[in-house]
């Protein structure tokens, strides 16, 4: 490489003066000249090429704005460009980001220290201030974030580089909280009228929605919503790089075999996610590999526990999932081995519990399921009055997790073995979720991920008695049980790890006693890439672009 | 003529004020926007602002009175999805989505129209009966198998051609093409092949019957005594009286085509409007959807208003018909 451009260099001056003209013809140098262009272009063109990194997901993000949608595509590919005050790192574990310690100094108040020297992309630089813009900006009008910044009463400048953030109550899992609520630059929003995040009301486009200015390792060089998103690696940020990507391409593929074949053909480096049958394929090809690992979403099934009578049911005058032994009936009736051996092709972890490994408050000892056994189920059935079963209708989405539509259909074979007709409605989630969030539905199967990798979120909206503020909400059958209730408070602000686990398991137990919901699996994250390329897969299906190597 | 063209557009606001009250009707089916456009933390009580807020809980006739009325101000609402002006996405969609139908109609028109005329004149020859055979593939063969096998071979195992996308693009103003780079235009193949095949077997058909039909007729057995040229009977005489037909069907199926890209940009990932009205349905993001239809319904009233004009330039006794009732 030098020397081709010492080659030039010196070929240069001389063509400059005509010295040599005279004795080489014209023609020859400026093949010469061609062709030295040529190797040096691609010599420097070559390294450079490897590392773009072009990857593809079914759907595209929705905006470049961290605070407009909670979903996790989003704030994972904001996450590139924005960061948080607290990190998480390649197997969820918290770590300083734009603060670079936390401690509680009261039971309601936490000192965080700021990372000093960091300067947003525009240049400016990120002091307290942009903090306190960021929380005013993500608990206001038009954010979908609220539930990161909820808990926060106060945020106090102590000085340009020290915050004390003082909480409604004491609330233990404040940083863990705070890894997914990113941080804007204050003078930005304000130039650029993004001080609000895009709200639908208005009807007014916002300059956050298409650009960004973050703190993070990549910049966003432009973007094409729906098509392609470029960023380019932030040659300023705080970090040390343990990426070598210069520029990466985020391109929506939404057709499973075109996502595939576009993997297969090479022109992208890596997708997700790898449809389950296309997994062997892409196996058996020398160039690729895949990657899986369990992901932290529980797919469970629920039953409308609340009415007296079921809605879509053959029993009239009684609701047969008040029983326990009904339900209990349903949870040993459903072969969990053959649902992940042919179902879900092997990328599926069977579990007993409510959340996945990872999560705060999982308890190991607990994960275990009610072995399965037909005759069980049905001398249960036949204890609670059912000998001969009956009628139920089961509500499932089909476009929403792994193969849900046919786990529905296994779960209905399988009941069908002890006698329980199960009617399928199985449908797109655009009209499932409206569904069966207003709880018209008898038996359902949904998908859970604690956005907060903490137990209390799933035991407050899933296993919590429905209420007020969210309480229950996704308790669609309405399983009640007043200690759980309580445990779940109790929960929410107790700060001793080890009296709060243990309420934890407490309640995980009590619940899996009831047969409250009947826990499935964890999903497998499947992801496809060309052999080169290095990642982490992370459990909670984000795969951020500093930890990208490109061999 | 004028009287004509007016008679048409108004008839034009007609179809597109009723393919409205249709979708607004179905809309009610599609499902709730609401519950993506918060996420999973957001209270029951935040769902049930929002709604309010958007108007979504009011009857389909309400909500398409309002659709209506920011229509004829220049407002076609918000995207739910994107939260992005629809006006501004179906602007940036629509090049995309033109000019893969225009390739696929064009294509078709110039590989079937030869294909029928050859297909009609050397009816026992081996090359016509494999364009048949093979033309039967391509009327029965559903449009994403055969996107999908073409990615297969060209882009997987070949690798000459990409598998999705459009490539780069130029933008000139507004519009945004592909025609103009090397990548855009490779990237055009496949799916244009993949859209304008069973139109391009259809015309071919279509041709054939209407060749043989007219090449019976009386007149090309008096142009065959005059003594022409093979040539000239082929092409001058009987080719050009099988256009009226060809004409009406393959401007409706220009119509078809725009509307039926759907399917085609969804296997190829080629960002027009089909793509986006796909992913609207799926979010049930009803201002698009409307969007959408209203426009497609306004293309096939537009189209079918050229095709009538095109009559009067191909069919003389159109004209003369015409013209004492004018005076």
């Amino acid at each position: 490489m030098s020397n081709l451009v010492e080659h030039i260099r010196r070929l240069q001056p001389e063509l400059a003066r005509g010295a040599s003209l005279p004795r080489i013809p014209l023609r020859c140098i400026r093949a010469t000249m061609l062709a030295v262009l040529v190797a040096a272009v691609c010599v420097v063109a070559g390294p450079v090429r490897a590392k773009a990194f072009i990857y593809a997901n079914q759907g595209d993000t929705l905006s470049m704005d961290p605070h407009m949608l909670n979903e996790s595509l989003l704030l994972n590919f904001t996450g590139n460009i924005y960061e948080s005050l607290v990190g998480r790192g390649r197997k969820l574990e918290l770590e300083p980001e734009l603060a670079t310690d936390w401690k509680r100094t009261s039971p309601t108040v936490w000192r965080l220290n700021l990372r000093k020297g960091v300067k947003f992309h525009d240049g400016t630089p990120f002091t307290a201030d942009d903090v306190i813009f960021s929380w005013q900006r993500a608990r206001g009008e038009g954010s979908d974030v609220k539930t990161y910044v909820g808990q926060i009463k106060e945020i106090r400048k102590i000085d340009g580089h020290a915050i004390d953030i003082v909480t409604t109550a004491p609330f233990p899992i404040l940083p863990d909280v705070l890894t997914l609520w990113r941080i804007m630059s204050k003078s930005w929003c304000e130039k650029n009228s993004a001080v609000r995040p895009v709200d639908v009301r208005k009807g007014t486009e916002n300059h956050a929605s298409n650009h960004a200015n973050g703190t993070g390792p990549f910049m966003l060089k432009s973007r094409q919503p729906g098509v392609r998103t470029v960023l380019v690696v932030n040659p300023n940020w705080w970090g040390k790089p343990e990426h070598n990507v210069t520029e990466a391409q985020f391109l929506p593929i939404a057709n499973e075999a075109t996502r595939v074949a576009a993997l297969l053909s090479g022109e992208i480096d890596m997708m997700e996610p790898v449809p389950l049958q296309d997994v062997q394929r892409l196996r058996n090809d020398a160039r690729l590999k895949v990657m899986q690992s369990p992901e932290l979403r529980t797919i469970f099934l629920g039953m409308d526990q609340k009415r007296d009578e079921l809605t879509y049911s053959s029993v009239k005058g009684k609701n047969p999932f008040k029983d326990r032994r009904v339900r209990q009936a349903f949870h040993q009736a459903i072969d969990i081995e053959a649902i992940r051996s042919r179902i879900m092709r092997g990328a599926a972890t069977p579990t007993g519990l409510m959340v996945a490994p990872g999560i705060q408050g999982f308890d190991a000892a607990l994960n275990k399921r009610l072995p399965y056994d037909p005759d069980a189920a049905r001398k249960l059935l036949s204890d609670a009055g059912y000998p001969s079963g009956f009628e139920v209708g089961m509500n499932c989405p089909n476009d929403r997790y792994v193969n849900d539509a046919e786990i529905c259909q296994a779960v209905a074979v399988m009941l069908a073995r002890i006698g329980v007709k199960v009617n399928l409605m199985a449908e797109t989630k655009a009209t499932y979720f409206p569904k069966v969030l207003s709880r018209d539905t008898s038996f359902y199967l949904l998908g859970w991920t604690p956005g907060t990798y903490d137990s209390h979120n799933p035991l407050f909206a899933v296993l919590s008695t429905p209420g007020e503020g969210g309480q229950g909400q996704f308790n669609l059958g309405a399983y009640s049980n007043a200690r759980v209730d309580e445990l779940t408070r109790a929960i929410g602000s107790e700060t001793d790890p080890v009296k709060r686990q243990a309420m934890i398991s407490e309640a995980f137990k009590l619940h899996a006693e009831d047969v409250g919901h009947i826990p499935l699996h964890q999903q497998m994250l499947t992801w496809g890439m060309k052999n080169n390329i290095e990642l982490t897969q992370r459990a909670d299906n984000f795969n951020y672009l500093k930890w990208v190597v490109i061999r | 003529m004028l009287a004509f063209i007016l008679r048409r557009l108004a008839q034009a606001v007609v179809v597109m004020l009723t393919v409205g009250v249709i979708a607004f009707a179905l809309f009610h089916y599609v499902g709730d926007p609401v519950v993506f456009m918060l996420g999973q933390d957001a209270t029951p009580e935040d769902r049930a602002r929002l709604t309010r807020e958007l108007g979504l809980d009011r009857p389909f006739y309400w909500q398409y009175a309002g659709f209506v009325a920011r229509a004829l101000h220049g407002d076609f609402g918000f995207s739910l999805r994107q939260l992005r002006p629809v006006s501004a996405l179906l602007a940036e969609r629509l090049p995309a989505t033109l000019e893969l139908s225009l390739a696929a109609a064009l294509l078709a028109l110039a590989l079937g129209v030869p294909m029928g005329v050859y297909t009609a004149l050397r009816r026992n020859a081996w090359l016509s009966h494999l364009l048949l055979a093979v033309s039967l593939i391509g009327v029965s063969l559903p449009t994403f198998l055969i996107g999908i096998l073409l990615i297969l071979v060209f882009s997987v195992d070949l690798g000459w051609l990409p598998s999705f996308g459009r490539g780069e693009t130029v933008s000139i103003g507004w519009w945004t093409t592909g025609l103009l780079t090397v990548s855009g235009l490779k990237a055009l193949i496949l799916p244009s092949i993949t859209l304008g095949l069973f139109q391009m077997t259809l015309i071919m058909r279509l041709v054939r019957s209407e060749m043989l039909e007219v090449l019976r007729t009386d007149y090309i057995r008096f142009a065959r005594a005059r003594g022409l040229t093979d040539r000239a009977v082929h092409f001058g005489h009987a080719l050009k009286n099988t256009l009226v037909p060809v004409i009406t069907i393959t401007g409706l199926q220009l119509g078809s085509i725009i509307a039926f890209a759907i399917i085609t940009e969804t296997v190829f990932q080629w960002p027009g409007m089909g793509l986006l009205f796909i992913q609207s349905v799926m979010f049930a993001d009803v201002p698009v959807m409307a969007a959408y239809l209203c426009l497609i319904a306004l293309f096939f009233v537009l189209i079918n208003l050229v095709v009538d004009l095109l009559y009067y330039a191909v069919d003389p006794r159109l004209r003369i018909e015409r013209a004492p009732a004018a005076t």
